[in-house]
């Protein structure tokens, strides 16, 4: 076992999980590709909110390849950096909307 | 920050052809970690590599340029002093006027920088060939007063003008080929459009070269011509023919790059990963032929570099023999990763 959770190279062993389960393995790879695929969305969109999904999912790894992936699809620093503030908004503004759920329990407690 | 000097310049260990082929066959591909080229054509039933009918012949002219890019394949820059002699301009005449190829493909260094190109091109011009290129880098259009007519030069000779142009975006563009570059891109670009070249229903054909600006691939070359129709055209008013999408060989500067940065592993990773069998059959060594600025023959302008000269015994423009060049064997290293990778890569762009 290595001495730390993540490893970079374990990136690279994604593809292996379908050994251990190769029918749920495949089914999710074809969905994940199909996802990614030019549709209703631009490919350079969805590689933009993967991004921003992996900075709140905090995914080192979903990091790694989106960040990759942005500039593989020419998407510059600023691009991503907004992407990533968008993320960052949604994530603090979902903690601070609960902020009416605690001003409800307040007033009705103590209003 | 751009390079300023070329590795042979500073004395790079990496300028030497030798020592580059020596890191692509060690580590990782000594060690089994990754399989070697060899291997992994063997595997899909393509080894050996097998040179067809010669359709692009591609020359040379010399290593000088007026830039140094950060990833340039060549390690060329004004501190180079190989240039082609009008001599050896003579023997690739003679094989201009007899060749069954039907592409010319100049390039460099900056192929104007050739004391000799103009009266290369006007002889060359005549020998009737379908498609004349030149690999024009834009700037040098800009770089003196001598050179400010190269439009002119290119439109009276028909010449196919394919250019580098990184990003669409100064910051990038000018990290990787130096600060000011992406002005006088544009600059010449838009001198290239008013002559009427990249124009849509131009003969005067201008593409241009997008070549990724550190350790990853191209994305999908579609797209990526998309983008860069719709920015420079919003920004500046330009237009042009295709995009060829073409990523980065680990040789030269962008192999010390890619060591100095530790991307090495990661990015042979990467090619071997995305190699794909459906570019190997296209791949632009099969049907293309390299000649130096001293008159050598190689599969590519990557093996030229690496010193890896044609089997057979044509190997030199004196001695050409286009039925003897034809099925012979390819010379491979784990750089040929670079063109098999995801839609292939080749001078041309995609392949597959």
């Amino acid at each position: 076992m290595a001495d730390q959770y993540y490893d970079p190279k374990d990136l690279r062993k994604f593809g292996k999980i379908t050994e251990w389960s190769e029918e749920l393995g495949t089914k999710f790879f074809d969905y994940y590709g199909k996802v990614f695929e030019e549709g209703a969305l631009t490919a350079r969109e969805k590689s933009l909110i993967a991004l921003a999904v992996a900075h709140t999912e905090q995914c080192p790894y979903c990091i790694d390849a989106y960040t990759k992936d942005g500039l593989q699809k020419g998407i510059t620093k600023e691009e991503m950096m907004e992407a990533v503030h968008v993320g960052a908004a949604i994530k603090s503004g979902a903690t601070l909307v609960h902020g009416v759920m605690m001003m409800n329990k307040v007033n009705k407690l103590d209003g | 920050m751009s390079a300023t000097k070329s590795l042979k310049k500073e004395g790079n260990e990496l300028a030497q052809a030798n020592k580059q082929l020596e890191v692509l066959s060690n580590g990782i591909f000594a060690n089994g970690e990754l399989p070697t080229f060899a291997k992994k054509i063997r595997e899909t039933g393509q080894f050996p590599l097998k040179a067809k009918k010669l359709e692009i012949l591609q020359i040379n002219v010399g290593y000088m340029c007026n830039q140094v890019c950060d990833h340039c394949h060549v390690d060329a820059g004004p501190d180079r002093k190989e240039i082609m002699t009008w001599e050896t301009m003579e023997q690739c005449l003679e094989v201009i006027r007899n060749t069954g190829a039907h592409t010319l493909d100049l390039t460099g260094g900056a192929p104007e920088m050739n004391p000799n190109f103009r009266r290369f091109v006007k002889e060359a011009s005549k020998a009737g060939i379908k498609d004349f290129i030149v690999r024009s880098n834009l700037t040098i259009i800009r770089a003196n007063k001598k050179y400010y007519d190269l439009p002119d030069f290119f439109k009276e000779h028909n010449v196919h003008v394919i250019s580098s142009m990184p990003h669409w975006t100064r910051g990038k563009t000018d990290k990787q080929r130096g600060d000011g570059v992406f002005d006088k891109s544009i600059k010449a670009l838009q001198e290239l459009n008013e002559r009427g070249y990249g124009l849509p229903d131009s003969d005067l054909r201008l593409d241009l070269v997008y070549n990724p600006s550190g350790a990853f691939l191209p994305g999908d070359q579609a797209s990526m011509e998309k983008d860069f129709k719709k920015a420079l055209m919003e920004d500046f008013g330009i237009q042009f023919h295709n995009l060829f999408a073409i990523t980065n060989l680990p040789i030269a500067r962008f192999l010390d790059y890619l060591i100095a940065s530790e991307n090495y592993e990661d990015y042979m990773y990467q090619l071997v990963e995305a190699y794909n069998p459906m570019a190997v059959q296209n791949v632009m060594c099969t049907n293309t032929l390299s000649i130096s600025w001293d008159g050598y023959l190689f599969d590519c302008d990557f093996n030229q570099m690496l010193e890896l000269p044609v089997n057979g015994k044509s190997q030199h423009i004196s001695e050409y023999n286009e039925d003897l060049l034809e099925g012979r064997n390819i010379v491979i290293s784990q750089h040929c990763y670079g063109c098999t990778a995801g839609a292939g890569s080749s001078c041309q762009g995609t392949v597959a």
